[in-house]
């Protein structure tokens, strides 16, 4: 605000050397941070993926709040006659007795253990790679960033059969332990370890007689605090939306996370004798994204900075 | 579905060919001492495997069962049944498919669609159950389904429900524009020329392509597109039947008289409430789907027989319905037979007729309750005389390909062609059996 003002003061105090051609005033008043060069191309470009990608947010909104035949009656972007958003809510909650509550419970199981367990994993690998130079750490670097292209939908089948074998299927670890691997979080930790963590301080440490361990817990995962939020975050989006490795491993509803409830109930409608529960599954979905939400707003702050980290040279 | 039908497809091939090539080595590892090779097969004693009790894996997508399972709990405690809904039709049998060749994970008790049991009856994935007591269930079921399970004197499932072939019609749209039931195909597509004229948002019925209806309609109109006698297969999508459908569909089609809206889309919800689509002819398992999908529906529906394919004549056909099967490497087969009893034959019936399903047991289609009982939804109509007249009047002999499964999942990229593009339904099916053709062949079949 007042910056804004502070130049808007100034421009006025200006006004005499207007008359300058345009390519020297720009070079005397250079674009800053407070007073940032507008586009209005881009400022439309910007403005058009703001819409893309609140509309399908809006709408979901929006439909939560209708009944069965409220889908149907009113035009898909705003709110029929009847807002029963409670209601659905309720019945969400309720049907099939408190079946999503369960799948919530899963999800939570699932994340915390899984991307929880990756992130650990993701963090003590980065950094021990980062920090410690040993023979083939370039074979190691080769090896996950080739995990890294191998996207986790190609290795489901094999993963499968392979915990067919072991007899783990249609178990909770059949979804936990292959999310615990993250060939992605463990590069973002390698390089953000490097960075984050200066070598100086870890040889200060060690000549003052600290242990590694010590050293670790003490110093550097502090430092690392940006880093593992992100990597964080990644794990648990990837393991709150995952459905193709529950959808082969799972069999038993009870053991369902949310993704694949949600598809159980919309394939209801396409089954003869099913029972359309279209505003449930609109309203449930909702209810799926809001603790997604939550978790990005809270963790916003250690996200951005984690994506600044290593961006300036001291 | 991210399911891939390239792998699906894959897997089922890896399996049947496998099964294929040892047909022997199959037959002699049955391994169950309860599947009876004996000379004197001795039937299951239902009652008494309900009594001793256990515990059942049934993969089953049929909400109904739920019902079932919690009665035959309290009647039998020591049962304990595990009912898994292990994705509706085609994912069902991928995954079922997968348990097979992982030889894990198998489940005691399968539903399995009629258009898809020849499949893995073929693949010898199935227990025969004549020996644990079908043999006796002669004339216990309608014609259809009974004829749908069994292949080579052996029987491979039993049938759950049923779909005689119906004509659902939103007879308030239709008397807004004076229109009658029509009681022909030729009167379907006058019917739907009139509606279309008088109302250009309304559309007799909706069709993108759909295997099972096409199929079915041949059915009905006489055609045998396919003939199968043990490994030896016939695919003929020109006959007369076959021609028949070809020829009406293509002019609904090039007139624009069908709603593109996909069955079991939420457009197709919609527009069965808002009067787009005026009419389907289908199951008789559509009830449900209408009360719970079409609320706005209510009293507006009714039921008409399916209209004929010559002046005079009453054939109907089936659409869907499923069957409860005994998957070969299931453990506890008298149990599982129980099961199957107490749900398609016994108790389970009324339990299942309740909750809305269509039976397919001869007893409660010729019950006065059931024939009496009002639908609601259809203004008070006794639909299921329509829908028990159909059941006795399906056309015989039909059956569906050892790899129906597969040959409905390209259906869309050859017959599905006809409804987009300028390719005629004709060369269409034509297509269809090319590739159905080459397929089993590529399966070790025997097609011409």
């Amino acid at each position: 605000m007042n910056a804004a003002a502070l130049s808007g003061a100034s421009g006025r105090r200006r006004r005499p050397v207007d008359a300058e051609p345009a390519r020297l005033r720009r070079s005397r008043r250079p674009y800053s941070r407070s007073r940032p060069r507008r586009s209005p191309l881009l400022t439309a470009v910007t403005g058009l993926g703001l819409v893309y990608t609140l509309v399908p947010l809006a709408w979901l909104v929006i439909n939560a709040t209708k009944s069965q035949q409220g889908l149907f009656d009113s035009f898909g972007l705003w709110f029929a006659d009847d807002v029963v958003l409670v209601d659905n809510i309720r019945d969400t909650l309720g049907y099939d007795d408190g079946i999503f509550l369960r799948w919530l419970l899963n999800t939570l199981l699932y994340v915390v253990l899984g991307a929880g367990g990756a992130t650990a994993l993701a963090v003590l690998g980065g950094y021990g790679l980062a920090m410690f130079d040993f023979p083939g750490r370039r074979a190691v670097l080769a090896v996950v960033l080739g995990a890294v292209a191998v996207p986790g939908t190609a290795l489901a089948v094999p993963t499968f059969l392979m915990f067919s074998r072991i007899g783990l299927t249609n178990t909770p670890w059949a979804v936990i332990v292959p999310s615990l691997v993250s060939p992605f979080g463990l590069y973002l930790m390698w390089i953000f370890a490097g960075d984050a963590v200066p070598t100086e301080l870890l040889e200060a440490a060690r000549v003052d007689g600290v242990g590694e361990v010590r050293t670790f817990l003490r110093i550097s995962l502090p430092l690392l605090a940006p880093g593992i939020v992100t990597v964080l975050l990644f794990t648990t989006v990837a393991t709150w939306n995952n459905y193709f490795l529950p959808l082969i491993m799972l069999k038993n509803p009870d053991w369902y996370p949310l993704t694949l409830g949600l598809d159980a109930w919309n394939d209801q409608a396409r089954t003869a004798g099913g029972e359309a529960v279209f505003n449930l599954v609109i309203t449930a979905s909702l209810l799926t994204i809001l603790p997604l939400i939550a978790a990005f707003l809270l963790l916003q702050r250690f996200w951005q900075s984690g994506l600044a980290a290593g961006s300036v040279k001291e | 579905m991210t399911t891939k039908p390239g792998r699906c497809a894959l897997l089922r091939v890896a399996a049947l060919v496998g099964v294929l090539t040892l047909p022997l080595a199959a037959c002699s590892d049955g391994d169950d001492p309860s599947s009876t090779t004996t000379a004197d097969p001795t039937a299951v004693d239902t009652t008494a495997a309900l009594k001793a009790g256990g515990t059942l894996t049934v993969w089953a997508w049929e909400p109904t069962l739920e019902q079932v399972v919690a009665d035959l709990e309290t009647a039998y405690p020591e049962v304990d049944v595990q009912l898994v809904n292990a994705g509706t039709g085609n994912d069902q049998y991928t995954a079922l498919q997968n348990a097979i060749s992982a030889g894990k994970g198998v489940p005691d008790v399968a539903q399995i669609e009629y258009y898809a049991l020849p499949q893995f009856a073929l693949g010898e994935s199935l227990t025969d159950l004549t020996g644990l007591g079908a043999a006796s269930l002669d004339s216990t079921f309608t014609p259809g389904p009974w004829a749908s399970v069994r292949s080579g004197g052996k029987v491979y499932g039993l049938p759950m429900d049923s779909g005689p072939m119906a004509l659902f019609y939103n007879k308030e749209l239709l008397d807004k524009h004076g229109l009658r039931v029509p009681t022909t195909w030729a009167e379907f597509l006058t019917t739907a020329r009139a509606l279309h004229a008088a109302d250009p948002e309304a559309y007799i019925t909706n069709d993108t392509g759909d295997a099972g209806f096409t199929t079915s309609l041949i059915w009905q109109a006489g055609g045998r597109p396919y003939r199968v006698d043990g490994t030896k297969v016939t695919v003929n999508l020109q006959d007369e039947g076959s021609l028949a459908v070809a020829d009406t569909w293509q002019k609904l089609i090039d007139e624009d008289l069908l709603a593109p809206i996909g069955s079991w889309s939420d457009e197709w919800y919609q527009g069965l409430g808002n009067g787009t689509i005026a009419m389907l002819a289908t199951g008789a398992w559509m009830p449900a789907n209408l009360e719970s999908g079409v609320p706005a529906g209510k009293g507006r529906w009714r039921v008409a027989p399916l209209p004929q394919w010559k002046a005079g004549a009453d054939v109907s056909a089936e659409n869907g319905g499923s069957s409860l099967a005994i998957p070969a490497a299931g453990t506890n087969k008298a149990l599982a037979y129980a099961f199957l009893e107490y749900a398609t034959v016994g108790a389970g019936v009324k339990a299942r007729i309740g909750a809305g399903a269509f039976p397919a047991t001869q007893a409660d289609l010729t019950s006065a309750a059931f024939l009496n009982s009002p639908f609601a939804y259809f203004g008070g109509q006794r639909a299921n005389q329509v829908f028990a007249h159909s059941a006795s009047t399906v056309g015989s002999g039909w059956s569906y390909l050892p790899f129906q499964v597969y040959a409905n999942s390209i259906f869309k990229d050859t017959v599905g062609a006809a409804y987009v593009s300028d390719t005629s339904l004709k060369d269409g099916l034509k297509a269809w059996q090319d590739a159905s053709i080459s397929y089993g062949r590529e399966q070790g079949f025997t097609v011409d």
